[in-house]
């Protein structure tokens, strides 16, 4: 069996209800499912002990400038074990514009989610320390949003007397 | 006339203040490298031995500011930082001078960008824009002579001027 095949089949009969939709292009298996469930399926994916994706390499989010479904999450998995990359998406609608946080399940996820809500505006529930990572604490404003300018809003970023 | 004469003799000679004190201050010119990102590697590539910026007398990089006349900001300057360089640029002794280093330092360069100050002119005074992404070291070396005829061009009464009392109150 291919290990594509044991991930699917270990998520399906762990979450019975969970709707999956698998892209794979050129290598990259990616796994799209509902925001709802991103806590447990990181949980068994990660302790799993055939799967073990014990390295979360990387946290990042789309903002796709539509209403519905206005932004989508994505992580990148790494699995040492296993030497498989593996990607989660998951959407978030813009009216909520939230989702739980992964991290309790990678520590690392701590700093980058604090990257997505620094660039993005999409808060973390349950975060332990949900701070801008990059942008002064008082900017008011979220780069990476397609609404934001690419000279940015002048005068919200002060600068020195001269 | 009949004075000079007799020093000459004496192994002598005679200038004026001015000369002399810019003549000091221009041979002695003590950097503070304001390294932020790859232009650094530059500044670095002129402190050795086949730029050797020891040849015109500056090759005591000071990492701190109260002991620098000349600063030298190689790389980005973000928003972030801009208050940081401001802060460091503040804490020289006067009389002192800025080399902008490089085309994100002059102009924002490439980083045409939110985070990026477009040219840190707009908080800083500059002497000296430097070209190049990054300049290499002998156009360093250049920026530094030019800074150096800058100086022998001042008189020592210029920097008579007391410290900004607005620094003062913190």
């Amino acid at each position: 069996m291919e290990f594509k095949d044991k991930i699917l089949e270990k998520l399906n009969s762990n979450f019975p209800s969970l709707h999956v939709e698998t892209t794979d292009f050129r290598g990259d298996f990616c796994i799209k499912f509902s925001a709802d469930k991103v806590v447990e399926v990181c949980n068994l994916l990660k302790h799993d002990s055939e799967l073990q994706f014990v390295l979360c390499e990387d946290i990042t989010a789309i903002d796709w400038a539509t209403s519905k479904n206005r932004f989508t999450m994505v992580y990148h998995l790494f699995s040492l074990e296993n030497k498989f990359r593996l990607r989660l998406k998951v959407d978030i609608d813009e009216s909520i514009s939230a989702v739980d946080t992964v991290s309790s399940v990678w520590r690392t996820a701590n700093w980058q989610e604090r990257e997505v809500y620094d660039m993005y505006g999409i808060t973390f529930n349950n975060h332990p320390d949900l701070r801008r990572m990059y942008m002064p604490e008082e900017f008011e404003y979220h780069p990476l949003r397609k609404e934001f300018p690419v000279m940015g809003i002048p005068g919200s970023l002060p600068l020195p007397k001269k | 006339m009949g004075l000079e004469a007799k020093l000459q003799q004496d192994s002598f000679f005679t200038t004026t203040f001015d000369a002399i004190i810019s003549w000091a201050r221009k041979s002695s010119v003590w950097p503070m490298p304001m390294g932020i990102s790859c232009c650094a590697i530059e500044m670095m590539a002129v402190g050795d031995p086949k730029y050797d910026i020891a040849r015109f007398g500056s090759e005591v990089m000071r990492f701190t500011p109260r002991q620098s006349d000349l600063m030298i900001v190689a790389g980005t300057v973000t928003y972030k930082m801009s208050h940081v360089v401001k802060k460091i640029y503040d804490q020289m002794p006067e009389p002192k001078w800025v080399i902008a280093m490089g085309a994100c330092t002059s102009s924002g360069g490439m980083y045409r960008s939110y985070s990026v100050v477009q040219g840190i002119d707009q908080f800083l005074p500059v002497d000296v824009y430097l070209a190049g992404c990054p300049p290499r070291p002998d156009n360093l070396l250049n920026a530094l002579i030019q800074i150096q005829e800058k100086i022998g061009r001042t008189k020592a009464r210029d920097f008579q001027n007391l410290p900004n009392p607005e620094l003062l109150k913190n």
